[in-house]
């Protein structure tokens, strides 16, 4: 590890007192786990999970052409929001590749939070001031990255809701109005007070649980994680590090950037076609996507499953056709051991051909071919 | 603090060994398992084979990554541990006991002497941490 060099979140000092194992995770030392993936993990879907995710970015659009902006720069339709939702879209290339995956939320009627990834701050900062360059002045836009003010957590579980409202009183002051905030829906953020400090608190997460996400001044980061340990500790809230995350949203199919993303994989091929809308007129990448649309992709995201018991499928595994005859097909892009389902699971491209659900495939783990089999998405499904 | 037995010798690369005559049990220790934590799945030399000292001869997988688990002492591999194959948290949970990975007979039981005892194997890790 290279010390001096990672950068440290407004929790690292929490982290340590917790007793978090500490990694390098996109240029930033993070805790990877306090106790164990798996017990971290299983408190998220029993009970609760608290997450530091300060180190994603954050990155404003303000004024009058924010919108018609947002429109033209990523795929999802950002028209749909109302002032205090929120929506997942992609920005990407003229190629279809993607620069990044985020949440964009309408805070006000011209002004939108851009959620984005940690290893992909600079570029994305870069992406849109070129977008930008070069457009009129009638209706202006202003792009402010606030990635270092500010801080963000996540807390995720079915219990979260029982203790939530207490450490955030209502009612709102901002975004989607409400007099607590349990009563937001998913995707829906509102401003709430939290010591005198304004904070935005939305109703999304990563994990596939019903839960919260915190975005606040870097300065009260460590108050408001404080406050929800607490709050949670009767309800069997846990801290919680980056390998449950990993785990919880592999089990889920959420693509992580710089695994099921890059800039040489679109949203299509990614099976996220669903948050590109084509009826909203030009975007950057369209022709590439409405393309691929109508006329099939080259490569598709599976999930798969190990058929027995196995070591677990890590990244860039290779994936094989079934039996004797089958032929290198892809590569792993995301592999773990399920903690919920206690088998190997992953995910990663092949051709469409390849891509239908129960088509066996075999995982070469350290040199031996392995049974698995491609399933539905989500890998885990909540039982009710 | 990770436990260090008293009566076991140690790798530098983080098994143990109890030596009953002969015979020498080899497992992962506590200061190992805690690293790795969640493991997942043991891989063991399958059919009875010689290993020399120093040589991979087994994997760990926890949820995280694949570590290889190398032979502190030279010698023939006389049983495995089907318990930790069935059940590879026991490496976990009981990493000197029901978690240990296979018995050796020695071949050479001069290597004992460049194994390290509890007070130094402490110091490496203590060392690290």
């Amino acid at each position: 590890m290279i010390d001096g060099k990672l950068r440290r979140t407004p929790l690292f000092a929490a982290h340590q007192r917790l007793g978090g194992k500490l990694i390098e995770f996109g240029g930033w030392e993070m805790p990877v786990q306090y106790t164990s993936i798996v017990d971290e993990h299983l408190a998220v879907r029993k009970a609760a999970g608290l997450f530091d995710i300060s180190h994603m970015g954050e990155e404003l659009v303000t004024g009058t052409g924010a919108e018609e902006f947002l429109n033209r720069t990523l795929t999802n339709d950002i028209r749909k929001l109302a002032v205090g939702q929120g929506q997942y879209t992609l920005m990407c290339h003229e190629t279809g590749g993607v620069i990044d995956d985020l949440y964009a939320y309408r805070l006000e009627s011209n002004s939108y939070l851009l959620i984005i990834n940690a290893s992909r701050i600079s570029e994305d900062v870069a992406w849109l001031e070129k977008q930008l360059a070069g457009r009129d002045a009638q209706n202006p836009v202003r792009l402010q990255n606030s990635s270092d003010a500010t801080g963000a957590l996540a807390v995720q579980g079915p219990r979260v809701g029982e203790f939530i409202n207490p450490c955030f009183p209502g009612p709102s002051l901002g975004g989607t109005r409400v007099d607590h905030v349990s009563e937001l829906k998913k995707n829906q953020v509102a401003k709430v007070l939290f010591q005198e400090c304004e904070i935005w608190v939305s109703r999304t997460g990563y994990t596939g649980e019903d839960g919260f996400e915190i975005v606040a001044p870097a300065e009260r980061m460590e108050a408001i994680w404080d406050r929800l340990l607490e709050a949670g500790h009767p309800y069997g809230l846990k801290p919680a590090g980056l390998g449950a995350r990993d785990t919880l949203r592999t089990e889920m199919c959420y693509p992580l950037y710089g695994h099921e993303l890059d800039e040489a994989t679109t949203p299509i091929e990614a099976g996220l076609g669903s948050f590109v809308s084509m009826a909203k007129g030009h975007f950057v990448g369209h022709t590439v996507l409405a393309e691929q649309k109508l006329k099939g992709v080259g490569k598709q995201l599976i999930a798969f499953k190990m058929t027995d018991k196995s070591a677990p499928p890590r990244s860039q595994y290779a994936i094989w056709g079934s039996g004797k005859e089958g032929a290198k097909m892809g590569e792993v892009t995301s592999g773990t051991q399920s903690p919920s389902l206690g088998i190997g699971i992953g995910m990663g491209y092949v051709p469409p051909q390849c891509a239908a659900v129960e088509t066996p495939v075999e995982i070469e783990i350290r040199g031996k071919r392995t049974p698995a089999v491609v399933v539905q998405k989500p890998i885990y499904r909540k039982v009710n | 603090m990770s436990s260090v037995p008293a009566d076991l010798k140690y790798a530098k690369s983080h098994e143990w060994v109890r030596i009953s005559g002969n015979v020498a049990t080899i497992g992962i220790t506590d200061h190992a398992q805690h690293e790795l934590t969640d493991v997942v799945f043991v891989e063991l030399p399958l059919a009875v084979r010689k290993v020399k000292a120093g040589e991979s001869c087994a994997v760990v997988e926890s949820v995280k990554t694949a570590s290889d688990i190398y032979s502190p002492v030279s010698g023939e591999i006389l049983e495995l541990n089907k318990s930790v194959i069935d059940t590879p948290a026991l490496v976990n949970s009981q990493p000197y006991a029901e978690g240990w990975f296979y018995k050796i007979q020695l071949s050479n039981p001069a290597e004992l002497d460049q194994l390290l005892d509890p007070q130094q194997y402490r110091a490496q890790i203590e060392g690290a941490a």
